[in-house]
């Protein structure tokens, strides 16, 4: 099967307008943002989460009355986030509270004790506690600045390595693609509303990687025909590579995508977030490869000829061209004779 | 044709010894197949988030242990001035690391010099009448403070040991933070009590009380120097209500550092205590002070609280037992912590994680589901799109897969599950390699060439693009790795381990197996691609 066969799509004519796309995705992620936050996981945030478990089926309402019946929660318990959790056949209820106790001494599960004593005392067939997670500020804080840290570091080193094994201007262009997946699967988080949590920055940082990949396999094809199309602008070279790898892109992309999918439906509550920012995370992925990462370098690079052919030795016409015409059966001819050497 | 069978050869031992230290010891357990004690020992270890159990962050107080040299340095310093004579108004620390002595006459300076030459570990500046002030050398305070955690962390590991807790795992999260994991455990409170107890006991003698206040105590208000006055239970049997204050000598006839043993028993009135046994060193200390003293009281002071204060009615040496209003639950922890010896510092609780065992078994359960959707969908697309060559691209699969469970068995990795998310996601991005190599095959097949050609073509041409990839995605686990903790480390481990693997499998593995297809056909032979 071949679904792609010799292709030749004019990417990069396009690349204005995945420009304003892209422009407008990140925008309304900053103004949604701005104006609403980022939900914060409780790992972040810090707090408690307790997740009981019942043994008669309860509504989050009457979860909700019981904790607001105790009045031992500031604001009448309007901060405190009740919802069912995980399989509902299980009865359980995820019951978070944005504080905690004191970080000093024992004192950090007060407010735990407080949610457990209040639905004891009320009649909703309270029946234990399957997990819990309290977080206090300083651990939250400190996982701020990592995570920050983790993934700027983690972009400035793929730069090093890209610059190192590519051009200059293809380690831009690479990481560019990548920052710009970043804020595009930060503003789908945001408009979800999906807790910024440690899986979800685990996910973000792997999905950087797998945006580089993708990126990687379309800058190598283009490296390549830099050698055999020297006669042709960087904007031709850059089509051609995208339309050559297209295939590989979207099956890629697409197993990829397939295995997300299953953690998303499959992989259950815990994971949920993670799958969610992977399955964003490839989309824009794949698609910052083509029209943000090879784009950068065709503005960086311009429809000059390529600088194969400015170095090209002498005697060899190389006529400066104006944006080339497309002619793809003799570009492709000069491809086939390169891969024959 | 030589070539290839040494290759299968390879292929198959590879698969046999990453399939039996990576496959076999789950199933073995799952349906109790015979499998030997090395081979049960290497098994792929479950994270906390799947097993169930408690994980706690804490910080030692090491500001704690550096007060308490103060402390120590400046009563010292303060007997030796007493017995040269010196002249003195006042002793304050102002801050962990400084003490102030205060109103030293002129004249007496010489004396007062020869004295404070003796406190090496902290810098003294003069001030303004008489004044000096002694502050902690920057480097001793480090290596309190560093002492402090070292020894906070091995009092833990000494109580989670007693409390028979199997695996449980104790790392240092960047000074002063300490992470603590205990697989298997629900009962956190009982942990944290135990854990953050100071565990601190120490036998004073008593000059005065008990009485019910301290006003009584200390008529002037004024504590004699040398004394101090502790709180505590009355002593009488049966009276836990009422708090009653003793005038105790601060420096301590023995501390939990002279202990050689502690256990549960009973005290004469059949109630729970504690009995303990001193070592050489702290008996002939013991024996010394309680001779002398015949007649008084002995505060026995747990964690800064008299728990009694029996009369010494003669010499005592190396036993003792301390009663109270024990429960038998209670005895039993006080001697596991006074055994394990005393925290050097204050325990603060950062964070706390639960996991109870059915919560855990649920992640398994959707993560084993998530993997095994994820793997069939990927297999009959494989097989749909790369017909015949999908076996080929799948068998790497599962080999990397398989290759994958080994590895982390054998480095003894963690399986959390992110790391279950990071296999899935090892089969979707695994696959990568093969598309790429099938492509390129194709490509070059379509330009003409021949099948044997247009495969080594395929297989040379895109290894340094699966470096390429494989090493830029390996620079984002090692920063994952070196971000996260506990479940995050497993995901990036997971990853890693993966990408490494998946190299072989789609450059080595997959090569052969073409080749193995092609073995013995002739020029023309076709790929199903």
């Amino acid at each position: 099967m071949h679904i792609f066969k010799d292709t030749h799509y004019n990417f990069l004519r396009w690349r204005w307008h995945a420009l304003v796309v892209s422009w407008v995705i990140i925008l309304a992620g900053i103004v949604t943002i701005a104006t609403k936050g980022i939900p914060k996981g409780v790992e972040f945030a810090g707090g408690t989460v307790v997740i009981t478990e019942f043994d008669r089926p309860v509504s989050v309402e009457q979860v909700r009355t019981a904790l607001d019946a105790s009045g031992s929660f500031a604001g009448g318990g309007q901060n405190v986030v009740v919802q069912s959790y995980g399989d509902p056949a299980l009865r359980q209820m995820l019951i978070r509270v944005p504080t905690s106790g004191a970080e000093s001494g024992q004192a950090l599960s007060k407010t735990k004790d407080t949610v457990i004593a209040a639905l004891q005392k009320s009649n909703v067939g309270f029946k234990g506690v399957a997990g819990t997670e309290i977080v206090g500020p300083t651990v939250g804080a400190e996982l701020t600045s990592k995570g920050l840290w983790a993934t700027g570091l983690s972009l400035i080193a793929i730069l090093g390595y890209l610059a190192f094994r590519f051009q200059f201007s293809f380690g831009v262009g690479a990481v560019v693609a990548t920052v710009h997946d970043l804020l595009v699967t930060l503003a789908f988080l945001a408009f979800f509303r999906y807790d910024m949590s440690l899986n979800v920055i685990a996910a973000i940082l792997t999905m950087t990687g797998f945006s580089t990949n993708d990126t990687i396999v379309i800058f190598d094809r283009i490296r390549e025909n830099l050698r055999s199309m020297r006669r042709d602008s960087m904007f031709d070279v850059i089509n051609a590579s995208v339309n050559q790898t297209l295939g590989r892109t979207v099956i890629s992309s697409g197993t990829a995508l397939l295995t997300s999918l299953a953690l998303f439906f499959f992989g259950g509550e815990v994971l949920h977030g993670f799958a969610f920012t992977m399955v964003v995370g490839i989309i824009t992925g794949t698609y910052s490869s083509v029209f943000i990462a090879a784009a950068i370098v065709s503005f960086w690079r311009g429809t000059a000829p390529t600088r194969a052919a400015a170095h090209a030795p002498a005697g060899l016409d190389v006529p400066k061209q104006a944006p080339a015409p497309q002619q793809p059966t003799r570009k492709n001819k000069a491809q086939r004779k390169a891969r024959a050497s | 044709m030589q070539n290839i069978r040494w290759k299968m050869i390879t292929i198959v031992a590879v698969l046999v010894v990453f399939a039996g230290v990576g496959v076999y010891p789950i199933f073995a357990a799952r349906y109790h197949w015979p499998s030997p004690g090395w081979l049960q020992e290497k098994q792929l270890k479950l994270g906390l988030d799947l097993k169930g159990g408690v994980n706690l962050e804490m910080r030692v107080e090491t500001d704690d242990a550096l007060k308490l040299e103060t402390d120590q340095e400046s009563e010292r310093l303060r007997e030796e001035l007493t017995k040269k004579g010196v002249m003195f108004t006042n002793v304050t620390t102002p801050s962990v690391t400084q003490f102030r002595i205060e109103g030293v006459p002129l004249q007496q300076e010489a004396a007062f010099r020869e004295a404070a030459n003796e406190v090496q570990d902290f810098d003294r500046t003069p001030g303004a009448s008489g004044t000096y002030t002694f502050t902690m050398k920057p480097n001793i305070a480090n290596t309190r403070r560093d002492e402090a955690v070292t020894q906070a962390r091995e009092t833990i590991e000494r109580r989670i040991n007693e409390l028979g807790v199997t695996e449980p795992s104790i790392a240092l999260q960047g000074t002063d933070q300490l992470l603590v994991q205990l697989p298997g455990v629900t009962d956190v409170d009982k942990a944290k009590s135990i854990m953050g107890s100071p565990g601190l006991l120490e036998l004073k003698i008593v000059e005065q009380g008990p009485y019910s206040t301290k006003e009584q105590l200390i008529p002037g208000g004024q504590v004699p120097s040398g004394m101090e006055v502790v709180p505590g239970s009355s002593g009488s049997p049966g009276d836990t209500g009422n708090t009653s204050y003793y005038l105790v000598r601060k420096v301590a006839a023995v501390t939990g550092r002279d202990l050689r043993n502690a256990r549960p028993s009973l005290d004469e009135n059949n109630q729970p205590a504690v009995s303990f046994t001193l070592n050489n060193e702290g008996g002939r200390k013991f024996g010394q002070v309680t001779g002398d003293n015949i007649g008084k009281r002995l505060a026995i002071i747990l964690d800064g609280r008299v728990q009694s204060a029996p009369n010494i009615e003669g010499r005592i040496t190396t036993d003792g037992r301390i009663t109270g209003s024990f429960t038998s639950e209670e005895v039993q922890n006080l001697s596991l912590i006074l055994r394990s010896g005393a925290l050097p510092a204050k325990l603060d609780y950062l964070s706390e994680r639960t996991i109870g065992a059915s919560l855990g078994a649920d992640s398994i359960r959707s993560g084993v589901m998530a993997s095994l959707v994820g793997l069939m969908l990927i297999v009959v697309f494989m097989l749909v799109y790369y017909k015949f060559s999908g076996i080929n691209a799948v068998a790497a699969l599962v080999l990397n897969l398989i290759i994958l469970l080994g590895l982390m068995a054998y480095v003894g990795a963690v399986m959390t599950l992110p790391g279950i998310a990071g296999f899935v996601l090892t089969m979707g991005i695994g696959v990568d390699s093969n598309v790429l190599i099938f492509e390129r095959i194709k490509e070059e097949l379509e330009a003409g060439r021949g099948t044997r050609a247009s495969l080594n073509a395929g297989f040379s041409r895109v290894f340094w693009t699966l470096v390429d990839t494989h090493i830029s995605a390996l620079i984002s686990a090692a920063f994952l790795f070196n971000f996260g903790t506990g479940p995050i480390r497993g995901f990036a481990v997971t990853l890693a381990l993966g990408l490494a693997s998946n190299l072989f499998t789609a450059i080595f593995v997959s090569k052969t197996l073409f080749e193995l297809e092609l073995a013995g056909r002739g020029q023309g032979a076709q790929l199903s691609i």
